[in-house]
């Protein structure tokens, strides 16, 4: 018998044309320090490239920022983007600006979660916890 | 995904089958053994295995990615692996080497994988080299292990290329440090990148003077400007032609040996770590005494 070490594994990025990455950068490394194994992308990236990567690094979950405004089209799309690459039971996190009666479309739409600024980084990280650990088991 | 349905997906050189074999190597998984034994060894031995490795911020990734766009001119199927550090500390990583190769995110044929060293002695080489060959086994025929060369572990990754390429960029420090790092003894070609910039001439003469002494053979210096793709032809001329004398003086097969040697050793360990440690726990040894006597007495019983 081999010893197990299973790793939560998350993908952060940023899709669109957003080039605000503070909060991703952020989010990141909060993750990092966590232990958990983070796939950054960086920004400007299109919905199926994100997916595309997710698919590859065999992610358990996948986090996305967005500061531009932009969070109602991108986000979904990448829900959509994962499910076309053949792995639906991916989750997407989201988090940015994102008024209050935009996160219940989104979370409609397949959006596990959504961070808005001033959540704290404890409340992120076990997210992206329950996230990892419910993909893996499920 | 069950593992029938992952070893079809493997046939058919599924991403997410690939992904997915991959994580149960790596996470040391008992399917590993089903999924490794059903491997299509006649393209592992086939493939090409370049390491790529470097001090930080030499544009390892940028120029892995120029390479990727080259090959795939060819249209040649190619592997990434892309090793970052672990934190000591967390056991977290960032795997960051992507955020230079999304050009190729969305090409089918460009299969690439992050991997931390989750802070192993060994086990590192051991996953690596299972991604090398489930990654050749689904048609890469020039597989990347892309990785900074600073520790131990890493050193023993770079053992798993066929080629290797040390990049080395101008104003990280001077020849005294190649000289320390002890890379430059396991590099087959030695890169300066960015040789645009000031000082790229000297870092290269000083290399080829450092290579040279006590050589027959001076270790080749290619000079790249990755972010514009120059250089970079001449550089794969260069991995080219090597390889095919590698494959002539039967090098080639003697560093895959090596390799091999190595990966099988790094399974025993691993396979005899939790063991060994068990062992050693149940002994509740007092904290007196030597402790390789101990060691030697653990190992000699049955």
């Amino acid at each position: 018998m081999t010893e197990k070490i299973k790793k939560n594994r998350v993908l952060v990025g940023k899709p669109g044309l957003d080039g605000h990455d503070r909060g991703a950068k952020f989010i990141a490394q909060a993750l990092r320090d966590a232990g958990f194994e983070v796939v950054y992308t960086g920004i400007r990236r299109s919905p199926e490239e994100i997916a595309a990567a997710a698919v590859q690094e065999d992610v358990d979950a996948v986090g996305l920022s967005s500061l531009s405004g932009a969070h109602m089209r991108l986000f979904p799309a990448v829900v959509e983007a994962l499910a076309k690459a053949g792995a639906p039971d991916i989750p997407v996190l989201g988090g940015g600006v994102i008024p209050e009666e935009d996160i219940v479309e989104l979370k409609a739409a397949g959006i596990v979660e959504i961070f808005t600024p001033g959540t704290p980084i404890d409340t992120i990280i076990s997210a992206y916890r329950d996230a990892c650990e419910k993909k893996s088991t499920g | 995904m069950t593992i029938d349905r992952l070893l079809e997906g493997l046939r058919q050189r599924d991403p997410r089958a690939i992904g997915r074999a991959i994580s149960l190597v790596e996470n040391g998984d008992e399917s590993a053994e089903i999924i490794l034994s059903s491997l299509d060894e006649n393209l592992v031995s086939r493939a090409t295995i370049l390491g790529i490795t470097g001090p930080p911020g030499a544009g390892k990734s940028t120029l892995t990615n120029e390479i990727i766009a080259k090959l795939r001119h060819q249209e040649e199927r190619i592997g990434i692996i892309a090793i970052d550090p672990s934190s000591p500390i967390s056991g977290g990583a960032i795997l960051g080497d992507r955020i230079r190769m999304m050009q190729h995110a969305t090409d089918k044929d460009v299969v690439m994988r992050s991997m931390a060293t989750r802070g192993r002695l060994g086990g590192l080489c051991a996953t690596a080299g299972a991604a090398v060959r489930i990654m050749a086994s689904c048609g890469c025929s020039t597989i990347i292990i892309e990785t900074v060369g600073v520790g131990q572990s890493e050193m023993d990754i770079i053992r798993l290329a066929d080629i290797t390429l040390l990049v080395m960029a101008p104003g990280l420090g001077d020849e005294i440090q190649a000289m320390k790092a002890g890379l430059l003894e396991v590099a087959d070609i030695l890169v300066v990148n960015k040789a645009d910039c000031k000082g790229a001439d000297i870092l290269a003469m000083d290399l080829e003077a450092v290579t040279r002494k006590g050589s027959a053979t001076p270790t080749q210096v290619c000079m790249t400007v990755a972010t514009e793709g120059k250089g970079v032809t001449e550089l794969l001329d260069r991995i080219d032609k090597l390889d095919s004398e590698h494959r002539d003086s039967g090098e080639r097969q003697k560093r895959r040996r090596g390799a091999h040697n190595q990966e099988v050793l790094d399974w025993c360990l691993e396979i005899l770590r939790p063991q060994l440690l068990d062992k050693i726990i149940k002994r509740k040894l007092s904290v007196l005494g030597d402790p390789r006597l101990k060691a030697k007495k653990i190992l000699e019983e049955k």
